[in-house]
């Protein structure tokens, strides 16, 4: 099996801003979509993916995503360059939040999303230090 | 069922995302909680939602939603229109709560 990687794609994530918050995910499902990979995979790419863009988005000062394609699977990192997460384990448990007001006002902070990541990816790999970064690496394979 | 025959039978207000009245629809999903709706929205559902900022369309758009409806005549931000005018995801107004546009939902069999 050949596995070289086919494609790469980085969109910048930004702190705060939920205007924007969701626009990587939109681009990667449209590349997903021309490459004809199979649509129940996709909707898990585009889960796994959103919910990576959007704590980004609202729990770091920011930082990126990156997606890695092969012809048989998707790599993606989530990179952001803190706050970091304390302690990895209860932050992976279902309804577990440190939202702001604001975030929770918008519907955000059901403490739902990580779980939600494991629940799509084949692999989930989590690793943070505080005051430094937080980096998620997430394999989906397309069959 | 057409979107469109949705807003016809329940008398909604088109504010944006008028290219997408040909979607079909299937299913409702009704909660505020995004992350809970990424997990159990599918495809061609109709969600109904007082969520009103930009990320909806987000939302929608990934999860291939047909519509959002938005109860009680709530308003809706103009830069969450213009998001879903670019995605063609119509966003719909009623001015009956939640409960009672699942009720007419019903109704019509969606
Ligand atoms: N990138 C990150 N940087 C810092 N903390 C994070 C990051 N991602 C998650 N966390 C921490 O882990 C917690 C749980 O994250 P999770 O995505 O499961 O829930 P949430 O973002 O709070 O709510 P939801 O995803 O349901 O909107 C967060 O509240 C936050 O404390
Ligand atoms: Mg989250």
């Amino acid at each position: 099996m050949l596995m070289e990687e086919l494609l790469s794609v980085k969109y910048d994530v930004i702190s705060g801003d939920f205007i924007r918050g969701g626009e990587a995910s939109s681009n990667l499902k449209k590349l997903l979509n021309q490459l004809g990979i199979r649509s129940d995979v996709v909707k898990r790419i585009c889960v796994a993916c959103y919910e990576a863009e959007m704590n980004i988005v609202i729990h770091s000062v920011g930082g990126y995503i990156q997606a890695k394609i092969y012809n048989d699977r998707i790599e993606i990192i989530a990179y952001d360059n803190g706050p970091g997460i304390p302690d990895i384990e209860l932050a992976m448990q279902e309804g577990y939040s440190t939202a702001s007001e604001i975030a929770r006002e918008m519907g955000f902070g059901g403490g739902m999303g990580l779980p939600n990541i494991k629940r799509s990816s084949d692999e989930f790999y989590i690793t943070s230090e505080v005051g430094k970064y937080t980096k998620l690496k997430i394999i989906i394979y397309f069959d | 069922m057409k979107v469109k025959d949705i807003v016809d039978a329940l008398k909604l207000r088109v504010l944006a995302g008028e290219k997408g009245l040909n979607r079909e629809a299937n299913g409702v999903y009704t909660c505020d909680l995004l992350s809970w709706v990424m997990s159990h929205g599918k495809k061609n559902n109709v969600w109904i939602t007082v969520q009103i900022h930009p990320n909806i369309v987000a939302v929608a758009s990934l999860l291939e939603f047909s519509c959002i409806i938005i109860p009680e005549n709530i308003s809706v931000e103009e830069t969450t229109l213009t998001k879903a005018n670019e995605e063609n995801i119509p966003i719909l107004q009623s001015n009956l709560n939640a409960y009672e546009i699942c009720v007419e939902l019903n109704k019509l069999g969606v």
